[in-house]
C-alpha cells in the first residue's frame, strides 16, 4: 500500500503446481527470515524448508516442483484447500512475488492471507475442486501450457479449459486499479472525526 | 430484528459504508516488531502520521531472548528489528512496553492484564492470534502490514461483514480437562478450515464457566480453525476480571461502560449462518498428531491411519503428517518419547496455566531424556509466578524458568528445536518446522506437558490426580 501500484488486468503465464492442502505461511516462509525491515528480497527464501536440502539454501531440492526444470519461470502456482493458513505474516505474498508469481490459483484461501495477497497486486483465484483436478492435469499434461487469467473477464484459460471465478467487487477494483488505500481512505477523515466525536469518553 | 454479538459490535464500529464493504472504526491496535517496520517505513515514506497513537500500543514479545535482557541477545537482525520498533515508537509519540519493562510480554498477554482490551471494542494487532481477545466481548482479528498501515494512518480498516457460526459446549468438565482441551477438541470437530470466512461465538454451559484466562485460551485459537474471530459474551465474570485493571474504566465512568458490556450478548432468537454444537462432558484430554491443529485426538485413542478419513484430500494430508511426524497408525501415545517440552505462549502462558502445570510438575522430576522450558507470559505473570513460589516448583523438578516472550512457540529467538526433536507444547501451531525445521511439535494443555515432560512419554494427566 505504501507504494503506487501498476493495476493488475491480464496475466499470461506457466503455471507451477503445488498438489497441496493447507499450505501454511509458515512453509511459504519461515521465521528466520522474518527479522527484515523492509519489503524486499524474501523471494530467495520462499518455501525454504521445502526448497532447499540444507539450512543455508546452497542445495536445492530436486524433488521440490518449484526446482523442477520444467516448472522454472512459472507465474502462477497451484494448491489446494486452505491455502496460506496461519500466521498473519506479510511476508507470505511479500516472498511469492518476489520469486515471481503473480496469480494463485486453489480450492480456498485463508483470510487473512487472501486480504494480504490483495494488498499486494497478487491475484488469489480460487476454483472447485473438480476444476482444481482439471488444471492440475493439464499442467502435468504440458508443463508449458499458457495459462490466461482474466481478472476483468474473471475467466482462467488453459488449453481448451475455461473457467470463470468469483471475486468481490471491491477486490476486484482495487486490483485493477492499484489505488493506495490509505489515501483514499484519508479522504473521509471528516466521517472518521464524526464517529470518534460520539464514541465515549471512557474508551 | 435479533441480532447476534457480532452484529451489534460490528454496527456500533460502522464509519461509512463503501459499496458491500464498511468501514470500521479501530479503538484497539496492538503493535510489536515483526510486523510493524514496513508499516512505519509506509508512513514515513508519504509523510503521513500516526492518527491516535492514544489507541496504539507496542511491546517487544517475538524476537527477544529468553535468557537475557539485551537486545542483540539474538544477533544483529533482531536487534535491528527491536531497535527499529523503539525509533519508531519515539518518533510517532506510541507507548512501548520494550524488553525489561515491567508490563511488556507476549502482546495478547500484556493487553488484556492491562485492562487496554474492553468489552465491545474493536481489536486489531499484526499477529493471527488476535482472537485472543475475542474472550472480552470484543471483536479482536488479526491483519497484515499493509492493514497494519492503514490502521496506523486511518485508525480504521475496510472490511466485509464475515458470516457467523455458534459454537456451543454444554455439559460440564471431567476433572483434568482445561480450555485447550475444549478447543482442540473443537478444532478436531470443524476441522482447520472449519471456520472460514466466520466470525465464532462460543457459548453453552462450559464455556460460561470458564475464567476469563481459560476464555481467552478459547478464542486465542479460533483461527486455528480458520474463523476470521472468536467471540464470547462479556459478564460477571469478565466485570470481575476488568474492575481495577490500569487501563479499564473508574468510577462513573466503569458504571457507564458496565451498562454498555451488559447489552452485549446474542438476542434470544438471532439467526447464525452455522451451529456446531459438542457436549463438554465428553472432551479428554486432547494431543495433536499431525502437522495441522485439526489433525487431533484423545491421549487414550490410538494414532488415526490414513484409511480412516474419507475425504481423499484428508487422506493425503494424513498420509504425510504421519511421515513428518515418525508415527505410525495404531501407535499408543504413551509410547511416543518426547525430547523437549514447552509451556508458555499467548495460548497457554498466563499464571493459571502456570499453576496447572506446577501442581503437575510438584509430583516428580523431569525424565532425563527430556528438555523443559517454562516460559512466562508476561513480566506480570512471571512476577506473580514468583511471588507464589511456581519457579521453585519448576526449578526444583528439573525445568528451566525463562524471561517472558513468544520463545518456541515459533522460534524467531534462539529457542528453536532441531529435526527429529519431539516436542510436547502448549502453544497454538504445530506445522512442519514451526519449532525448527524437521523438528515435531505436539499440541497439549500446561498440565499435559508437564505429565509428559515427567514421564519422558505422553501421559494422561487424568493419572496423576489424586
Amino acid at each position: 500500500m505504501s507504494t503506487e501500484h501498476q493495476g493488475f488486468s491480464v496475466h499470461k503465464g506457466r503455471a507451477c503446481p503445488l498438489d497441496q492442502a493447507n499450505v501454511d505461511t509458515d512453509q511459504i516462509i519461515p521465521k528466520q527470515f522474518l527479522t527484515g525491515v523492509t519489503r524486499a528480497g524474501y523471494g530467495k527464501h520462499l518455501f525454504h524448508d521445502w526448497r532447499y536440502l540444507d539450512l543455508h539454501e546452497q542445495e536445492p531440492n530436486p524433488e521440490f516442483e518449484l526446482n523442477k526444470p520444467e516448472y522454472q519461470g512459472a507465474s502462477i502456482l497451484l494448491a489446494r484447500e486452505n491455502f496460506g493458513c496461519g500466521s498473519s505474516r506479510e511476508h507470505a505474498p511479500w516472498a511469492l512475488a518476489d520469486f515471481g508469481f503473480a496469480v494463485i490459483i486453489a480450492t480456498s484461501f485463508a483470510d487473512i492471507f487472501y486480504g494480504n495477497c490483495i494488498n499486494n497486486q497478487l491475484l488469489p483465484v480460487a476454483l472447485n475442486s473438480a476444476q482444481m483436478d482439471q488444471l492440475f492435469a493439464a499442467v502435468a499434461a504440458d508443463p508449458g501450457v499458457e495459462i490466461t487469467v482474466d481478472l476483468p473477464a474473471q475467466q482462467v484459460v488453459a488449453g481448451s479449459l475455461t473457467f470463470g471465478f468469483e471475486l468481490a467487487e471491491h477486490h476486484k477494483n482495487n486490483l485493477l486499479k492499484g489505488l493506495d488505500a490509505i489515501g483514499q481512505t484519508l479522504e473521509l477523515a471528516p466521517q472518521i472525526e464524526a464517529y470518534e466525536q460520539q464514541q465515549p469518553a471512557w474508551l | 430484528m435479533a441480532k447476534t454479538l457480532y452484529d451489534k459490535v460490528w454496527q456500533a464500529h460502522i464509519v461509512d459504508q463503501i459499496g458491500e464493504d464498511s468501514l470500521i472504526y479501530i479503538d484497539r491496535h496492538l503493535i510489536h516488531e515483526v510486523t510493524s517496520p514496513q508499516a512505519f517505513a509506509g508512513l514515513n515514506e508519504k509523510g503521513r502520521k500516526v492518527r491516535r497513537p492514544d489507541r496504539t500500543i507496542a511491546t517487544m514479545d517475538h524476537s527477544i531472548s529468553t535468557r537475557s535482557l539485551a537486545l542483540d541477545a539474538c544477533g544483529p537482525q533482531n536487534q535491528l528489528q527491536l531497535q527499529t520498533l523503539a525509533k519508531n515508537c519515539d518518533e510517532h509519540n506510541i507507548q512501548l512496553f520494550p524488553v525489561g519493562h515491567q508490563k511488556q510480554g507476549i502482546v495478547h498477554v500484556m493487553g488484556p492484564e492491562q485492562g487496554l482490551i474492553l468489552p465491545g471494542m474493536t481489536v486489531v494487532c499484526g499477529d493471527s492470534h488476535t482472537a485472543t481477545h475475542g474472550a472480552f466481548g470484543a471483536l479482536a482479528f488479526g491483519i497484515g502490514t499493509s492493514q497494519v498501515e492503514h490502521v496506523l494512518a486511518t485508525q480504521t480498516l475496510k472490511q466485509s461483514r464475515a458470516k457467523t457460526m455458534q459454537i456451543r459446549v454444554d455439559g460440564k468438565l471431567a476433572t483434568g480437562i482445561t480450555a485447550k482441551d475444549i478447543i482442540l477438541a473443537i478444532i478436531g470437530r470443524i476441522g482447520h478450515a472449519g471456520a472460514t470466512g466466520h466470525v465464532i461465538e462460543y457459548c453453552g454451559e462450559a464455556i460460561e464457566s470458564l475464567t476469563m484466562e481459560e476464555r481467552m485460551t478459547i478464542c486465542n485459537m479460533s483461527i486455528e480453525a480458520g474463523a476470521k474471530a472468536g467471540m464470547i459474551a462479556p459478564d460477571e465474570t469478565t466485570f470481575r476480571y476488568l474492575e481495577g485493571r490500569e487501563y479499564a474504566p473508574k468510577g462513573q465512568d466503569w458504571e457507564a461502560a458496565i451498562a454498555y458490556w451488559k447489552t452485549l450478548k446474542t438476542d434470544e432468537g438471532a439467526q447464525f449462518d452455522a451451529v456446531v454444537e459438542l457436549n463438554g462432558n465428553d472432551i479428554a484430554p486432547q494431543v495433536t498428531w499431525g502437522t495441522n491443529p485439526g489433525q487431533v485426538m484423545a491421549v487414550d485413542a490410538p494414532v488415526p491411519a490414513p484409511e480412516d478419513f474419507s475425504d481423499p484430500i484428508e487422506r493425503e494430508s494424513a498420509k504425510k503428517a504421519l511421515a513428518y511426524m515418525g508415527l505410525n497408525a495404531g501407535d499408543k501415545l504413551s509410547d511416543v518419547a518426547v525430547s523437549h517440552v514447552f509451556i508458555g505462549s499467548c495460548t497457554n502462558g498466563r499464571i493459571e496455566d502456570l499453576r496447572a502445570a506446577a501442581h503437575i510438575a510438584s509430583k516428580g522430576k523431569v525424565a532425563d531424556s527430556v528438555t523443559a522450558i517454562v516460559v512466562p507470559g508476561s513480566g506480570q505473570v512471571k512476577r506473580q509466578a514468583e511471588e507464589e513460589g511456581l519457579d521453585k516448583i519448576f526449578e526444583a523438578a528439573g525445568f528451566e524458568w525463562r524471561l517472558p516472550g513468544c520463545s518456541m512457540c515459533l522460534g524467531m529467538n534462539d529457542d528453536i528445536l532441531t529435526a527429529g526433536d519431539r516436542c510436547a507444547s502448549t502453544s497454538n501451531r504445530n506445522f512442519e518446522g514451526r519449532q525448527g525445521r524437521g523438528a515435531r511439535t505436539h499440541l497439549v494443555s500446561p498440565a499435559m506437558a508437564a505429565a509428559a515432560a515427567l514421564r519422558g512419554h505422553f501421559a494422561d494427566v487424568r493419572d496423576f490426580q489424586e
